[in-house]
């Protein structure tokens, strides 16, 4: 087991390392001069000149990754061009919104699609299976965006039941905290629902046909527990995949929801220095983000032995 | 499919003969989905190819019209700049629709090419699997819109800048297939008796990968179509002249609630495009892959 963590860790850096290279070529290989860019449309050759020299942008490519990502690794991710202040600074100034919305978003995700999932699959074939896929695709289908207007058209210009936009900290209180968050997270939930959903009926229907069902069926096991206890823990390793690729689609959609809701968050700082392009604040994040990401999925690697004793590395 | 679907598919193939009509309307019955995801993009692409036949100005403005509720001369009302919302939802079909199909018929061929030799060849596996997991770690619209960003935004720079995140999944796709279909006895008789390698990749692998790829392409095609509108809705997409419904609708958030038409309106259009997509996309797959269809 400690050889195999200790394995997938390794892996886990190598994968880092070549998103690392990823984004410093993003910018470096884009066609047009770097310090151009950063300079602005209105700087002379001199003050490009300048900002070449202070980068190091005359070095070799290699020494420059070299340089830049040794930085990175002690936690100095640059200073934004825009307003002066050092990246990292940056983000975790916008962290709370962001994981506010990620979790409450995942916490009501997964409780809903599991329970969707599990009850498609106990009444498989019937109208409530049926219903309940039909509105899976559909998650699928309608973007973030169009499903989040409808929800603050509805609810918040034409019912009033919550406020329209915005971001509340927690320390102001749970209440308007919560109040802020309802609509963002359904908007952001739903495709992350249906994901969710569909595989986890797939797998709930892979799991009744085995022969241990019958059996705890025949030997007088309530419904419940059978599917439960029974079925859905047997189910669980294909459910926890999927729940950890599907945080790339919950990253994507943070960043569209941040913006249609006007929270304050990590997508917003990222949408808006790609609009003034601010390079080191876009590199920062699409790091964070990505690391986040490879890291959800090394835990879920991780739980695979939890869920199934099966599994041994 | 089980046994009487078997029995009543070869019924159905000997009743064929009765003629094409009947045989048609058998297959709509069998695969409803399918039928109608074919039928609402087969609609739109006619809209779409028609638009300048008779959906009238996208692009003027008329100033004192602005933000007009829907009417008989402007069907589905005027946004903040007086252009007609009917017009720019039907042109706004073309752009979603071109980007859709350009993207997954550029990331299919990259990745079928990537994915044989990736397979195939297994030095060139190890480094590429590699590049391709690094590539996936990047959430797929933030990597997009940071290429968009970095190049001047036009129409061929978002179909790039989508297809390159979704590459990597058609290599697995691919890779996975000739993974398993090189060590089937075929492919080790054509190896033996000195076949070339291009030749046992082109004609006893390529056909296995057929299939599936697709079925891939179908979804990648809805994915495509909503990221090229997401990337428009941050601004990080086509340029903001250009008619999508993506600029449609985040060129009219501040009116949202004055007129709700100029967001709902090509919202409902991308959600049923998306959808549509969607749907033949899952009958398809229902049809040709059945392992697959099993486990979703």
């Amino acid at each position: 087991m400690l050889a195999y963590v200790m394995r997938r860790l390794a892996s886990t850096v190598l994968v880092m390392g070549i998103v690392a290279v990823f984004v410093f070529l993003l910018l470096h290989l884009s066609p047009g001069d770097p310090a151009a860019i950063i300079a602005g449309d209105n700087a002379t050759s001199a003050q490009i000149a300048a900002i070449r020299e202070r980068l190091g942008l005359n070095e070799p490519l290699i020494v420059q990754f070299l340089r830049w990502s040794g930085r990175i690794v002690q936690g100095d991710f640059g200073i934004s061009i825009f307003s002066n202040e050092p990246v990292l600074r940056l983000i975790s100034q916008r962290v709370q919104p962001t994981v506010s919305l990620a979790l409450t978003t995942i916490g009501v995700a997964v409780a809903l699609a599991v329970s969707f999932g599990v009850l498609a699959a106990w009444k498989a074939g019937t109208w409530i299976d049926r219903c309940l896929m039909a509105v899976s695709v559909a998650g699928f289908s309608v973007p973030v965006f169009v499903v989040g207007y409808l929800l603050i058209y509805v609810f918040s210009i034409t019912l009033r039941w919550l406020p329209v936009q915005g971001y509340v900290p927690i320390e102001q209180g749970v209440g308007p905290w919560i109040e802020r968050l309802v609509l963002p997270s359904i908007a952001l939930g739903l495709a992350y629902v249906a994901l969710i959903a569909r595989i986890t009926r797939a797998s709930m229907l892979e799991v009744l046909a085995e022969d241990y069902i019958r059996t705890a069926r025949a030997k007088g096991v309530a419904t419940a527990p059978m599917l439960l206890k029974h079925a859905l823990k047997n189910a669980g390793v294909p459910i926890v995949t999927v729940i950890g690729i599907g945080v790339a689609l919950l990253i994507g959609g943070v960043v569209i929801t941040e913006t249609v809701f006007n929270i304050p968050g990590v997508g917003r700082l990222v949408v808006d220095a790609i609009q003034k392009r601010d390079y080191p604040v876009i590199q920062g994040v699409i790091l964070i983000f990505s690391g986040v990401y490879v890291l959800v999925n090394l835990l879920v690697d991780l739980t695979y032995t939890l869920l199934d004793p099966r599994i041994r590395y | 499919m089980s046994a009487a679907d078997f029995t009543q598919e070869s019924a159905a193939l000997a009743r064929d003969r009765q003629g094409h009509g009947a045989a048609l309307l058998r297959f709509v019955k069998r695969n409803p989905t399918m039928t109608i995801g074919a039928l609402i993009l087969l609609l739109v692409a006619i809209l779409a190819l028609a638009a300048p036949l008779f959906a009238g100005d996208p692009v003027s403005m008329r100033p004192a019209q602005r933000l007009r509720p829907p009417s008989s001369t402007n069907w589905l009302g005027t946004d903040h700049l007086g252009r007609d919302v009917f017009a720019r939802t039907i042109f706004g079909a073309r752009v979603s629709l071109y980007v859709g199909v350009a993207v997954s018929v550029m990331s299919i061929l990259f990745g079928l090419v990537i994915g044989l030799v990736s397979g195939y060849f297994r030095r060139a596996d190890a480094v590429v699997m590699r590049l391709m997991d690094g590539l996936m770690a990047i959430p797929g619209i933030l990597l997009a819109i940071a290429l968009v960003a970095l190049t001047r935004a036009s129409v061929t720079v978002v179909i790039f800048a989508i297809t390159i995140p979704e590459v990597p999944r058609v290599v697995r796709l691919v890779r996975s297939v000739v993974l398993s279909v090189r060590e089937a006895p075929y492919v080790e008789a054509a190896v033996s008796s000195g076949t070339p390698v291009w030749k046992i990749l082109l004609r006893h692998i390529l056909p296995s990968t057929v299939a599936p790829l697709i079925v891939q392409a179908t979804y990648i095609c809805a994915s495509a179509i909503l990221i090229e509108a997401s990337l428009s809705f941050l601004g990080a997409g086509t340029p903001p002249e250009v008619p999508t419904w993506g600029n449609m609708i985040a060129q009219s958030r501040l009116f949202l609630s004055r007129a709700p038409w100029t967001i709902f309106a090509p919202g409902v259009a991308l959600a049923l495009v998306v959808l549509a997509v969607n749907l033949l996309g899952d009958g398809l797959r229902d049809r040709l892959d059945p392992r697959l269809a099993r486990r979703m």
